[in-house]
């Protein structure tokens, strides 16, 4: 009885103890050489809601019946994809083949050394692309990723009221005298997070002002070129050409306002177009139009959205993970991602090809916002700089502190975030 | 949380070892033996799955995160012995400045949102716990008198405790929408999501209405273990029904109070997911877990810092607490069965 007792509670320990070795081991993956960095690889990217990637999986396992591609799915949200690839990057996982990163995250990628610069072996042909999505997936002078997709904000006006969309914030701010029975004039995106960021990025860069200079981690945010941009959101509170409940603004709630008709002007992604013209509560059906966002002279500076393709560090098969990567560059593939998943290509071909432009009418316009784009600040700090230009940005737009002073302090908040 | 692992260990062990002698034989005779053996699984799992978390966060908090090269662009390894420096960039509010050295942390770095979060949290926690009391005990009064459709009533103020917190912080984003319900209602036109003081109370509101009958129920228990005849005796002698509260009811029921307000207490010094998802931490309403998150992205070794210090601080809380209310929360029996 008593020895029954013993070798049952040893078996309880013993099997603890198998489980938490089992544990451990089971997450070593046996790296085995073969030598040739050929073979089947794995794709990480975001959650596919159209469905897109079966199609793209068919069209290369058909050519590459030996290095087929799996494609893995992360979640949904943006923060949740990042987190993923950090785990596995820091644990130096060989099955992040290829990875989806947005273009904000790849500086930071590419400083710790998880991306494989795309030079030598590794060259990419980046000629028949945009410029800006090249800029975008370049670090300190070197091409660390293959542009996937873009992403470019535009201005949609009521053609209904404004027959003709105003090119210079002037303009705009005139135009606004004439909106009548709507309630509000322009927004964009001002709640406290990322969309901020790139509102505000956009009225800086339209000014000729910068937010962190070329080497990614001086910041030459503290200008009166600058100041005049942000001036242009600021004094729209003060004013009153944004509404008072655009401080609260994600894309959803602006495209919300803009759909029931409050708002005259809206800043907001190409997505909007369609959802406009197909919301069952959408009043501004057939009644309005999109143009490039205006500028102080002429039209402004977007910023630029979208991701790139790059290839993981530790994988083990890295030159079919470039013929991936060339391959996604391809005509077909970048119309198979705007036909079913309404993502803007990265060739600038396609924004003149006439089946596209006839079934999305909104490319030659995008292209020209995609063509005076400025990437977001390239910088590896990019999480404390994006912090430093939200929180004082939402603090000059609430009124709590003046341009000037939102500056200064996005300035040495910069600099903070980039010395550590 | 390490001083709880092996106290609770030995908390356990305390009734099975007698005097040292008898002690010695009963592990000859390996019974002893036998316990150790049985308890070992339990001991063994909690350290590996709360001892070395805990120990390598400890462990993390005093090393450097990796910087950039400046010569190469590239992040260094990190690693390194940091000193204290990751508690002085949170506590004395010192961040790096261009150039090296440390200065002030400017506005629009997490290290200067350290003592706004500190305040922030404190505030929700002294805010919400109160309002959850009295409102709990209220309905905890209710719910304990007899009258018809008892059962409903005990039902219907339950179910907000049974939705989940990321549920009714996104119940509450549609209420507190510019143009949503609560502003037609009530008449007004607050930015309730995008503006310090209605962002603030807008949590300390859906955290109230979620967890209040959490608290009601924790009391209604204590309110079930009074006896009906001390209120008929104190009747007889003419005590108010004020005074049968503040007399009877509130003394006796004083042991599940206590519990109910350490637990809440607790809960909203660590509470991320509603004003995460209700105003994302922004306009004033970031509390140190928030923030614990947000510096995860700038770097581990200085989140590590971070969440110890909260970690200390709720834990210092929690001691306190336990000892102004003399709670018996951990069940352990004060002198009277041994």
């Amino acid at each position: 009885m008593r020895t029954n007792r013993v070798a049952v509670a040893a078996l309880a320990v013993g099997l603890v103890a198998a489980s938490v070795t089992g544990c451990s081991s089971s997450k070593k993956k046996s790296g085995s050489s073969s030598g040739s960095d050929r073979g089947p690889i794995t794709v990480v990217q975001g959650k596919d809601n159209n469905n897109v990637l079966p199609d793209i999986a068919a069209l290369w396992n058909k050519d590459h019946p030996t290095e087929k591609v799996t494609f893995r799915q992360q979640s949904d949200s943006a923060d949740d994809q990042l987190q993923d690839l950090e785990q596995h990057f820091q644990s130096k996982d060989s099955g992040y083949d290829v990875v989806s990163v947005d273009v904000v995250w790849t500086a930071e990628f590419a400083a710790k050394g998880w991306i494989v610069p795309l030079k030598d072996q590794y060259n990419l042909d980046t000629s028949k692309l945009l410029p800006a999505t090249v800029k975008s997936a370049t670090y300190n002078g070197t091409l660390f990723a293959a542009p996937a997709s873009s992403d470019g904000g535009l201005l949609y006006y009521r053609k209904d009221i404004i027959p003709t969309p105003p090119k210079t914030w002037d303009e705009l701010i005139a135009d606004c005298a004439k909106k009548g029975s709507v309630k509000g004039c322009y927004a964009g995106q001002f709640a406290n997070y990322e969309g901020l960021t790139v509102n505000a990025a956009e009225a800086i860069n339209a000014a000729g002002g910068q937010i962190v200079k070329e080497d990614g981690k001086t910041a030459n945010v503290n200008t009166p070129e600058a100041a005049k941009g942000l001036d242009f959101l600021v004094n729209g509170f003060k004013q009153g050409y944004i509404p008072k409940e655009a401080i609260g603004f994600k894309e959803e709630g602006s495209l919300n306002a803009f759909q029931d008709g409050n708002l005259l002007f809206l800043r907001n992604w190409p997505y909007a177009d369609s959802l406009l013209n197909t919301n069952a509560a959408s009043k501004v059906k057939g009644k309005f139009d999109i143009a490039p966002l205006p500028g102080p002279n002429g039209h402004g500076a977007s910023s630029l959205g979208g991701h790139n393709w790059a290839i993981g560090a530790f994988s083990k098969h890295k030159a079919t993970a470039l013929d991936f990567l060339k391959f996604a560059e391809s005509d077909e593939v970048q119309k198979l991602l705007i036909n079913k998943a309404s993502l803007a290509p990265v060739v600038t071909s396609l924004y003149s090809d006439p089946t596209l432009v006839s079934k999305f009418p909104y490319l030659p316009v995008l292209l020209k916002s995609i063509e005076t784009a400025v990437p977001r600040p390239v910088t590896p700090f990019y999480p404390g700089v994006t912090k430093a230009i939200e929180v004082n940005t939402f603090a000059a737009l609430q009124g709590q502190k003046s341009t000037q002073q939102a500056l200064a302090d996005m300035q040495s908040a910069i600099q903070s975030a980039t010395s550590g | 949380m390490t001083i709880a692992g092996p106290a609770a260990g030995s908390a356990q062990t305390t009734p099975t070892s007698p005097p040292k002698a008898v002690a010695r034989n009963k592990i000859k005779t390996g019974e002893g033996r036998l316990a150790w053996m049985l308890i070992a699984p339990t001991v063994l799992l909690l350290a590996v799955i709360t001892g070395y978390p805990i120990v390598k966060a400890l462990y993390s908090s005093f090393q450097k995160d990796s910087g950039l090269n400046a010569a190469t662009g590239f992040f260094d390894q990190g690693g390194g012995s940091a000193g204290v420096s990751n508690y002085k960039h949170w506590l004395l509010q010192q961040c790096p400045v261009q150039g090296g050295g440390v200065g002030k942390c400017p506005p629009g770095t997490l290290g200067h949102e350290f003592w706004p979060s500190l305040s922030v949290t404190v505030g929700f926690t002294v805010v919400s716990v109160a309002i959850e009391a009295v409102i709990g005990m209220g309905m905890a009064l209710m719910m304990h008198r007899a009258f018809k459709g008892r059962g409903l009533v005990r039902a219907a103020i339950l179910v907000p405790w049974a939705i989940p917190t990321a549920v009714t912080a996104k119940l509450w984003t549609v209420v507190f929408d510019p143009n949503g319900v609560l502003n037609k209602v009530l008449g007004t036109n607050y930015q309730w999501t995008s503006d310090k003081w209605p962002a603030r109370a807008a949590v300390v509101i859906a955290d109230v209405w979620k967890t209040t009958p959490f608290i009601a129920l924790l009391i209604l228990a204590g309110l079930q273990g009074i006896g009906a005849e001390l209120y008929e005796s104190a009747k007889v002698d003419g005590a108010s029904a004020w005074q049968r509260f503040t007399k009877i009811t509130l003394p006796l029921v004083k042991p599940a109070l206590a519990v109910a307000l350490i637990f809440r207490t607790l809960d909203v010094l660590r509470m991320y997911d509603l004003p995460k998802i209700l105003t994302g931490g922004a306009n004033g309403t970031s509390t140190l877990s928030i923030l614990v998150v947000d510096q995860l992205q700038q770097g581990p070794n200085s989140a590590a810092a971070l969440s110890t210090i909260t970690f200390i601080f709720i834990f210092g809380v929690a001691f306190l607490m336990v000892r102004i209310f003399g709670a018996n929360v951990t069940g352990a029996s004060k002198g009277g069965t041994k």
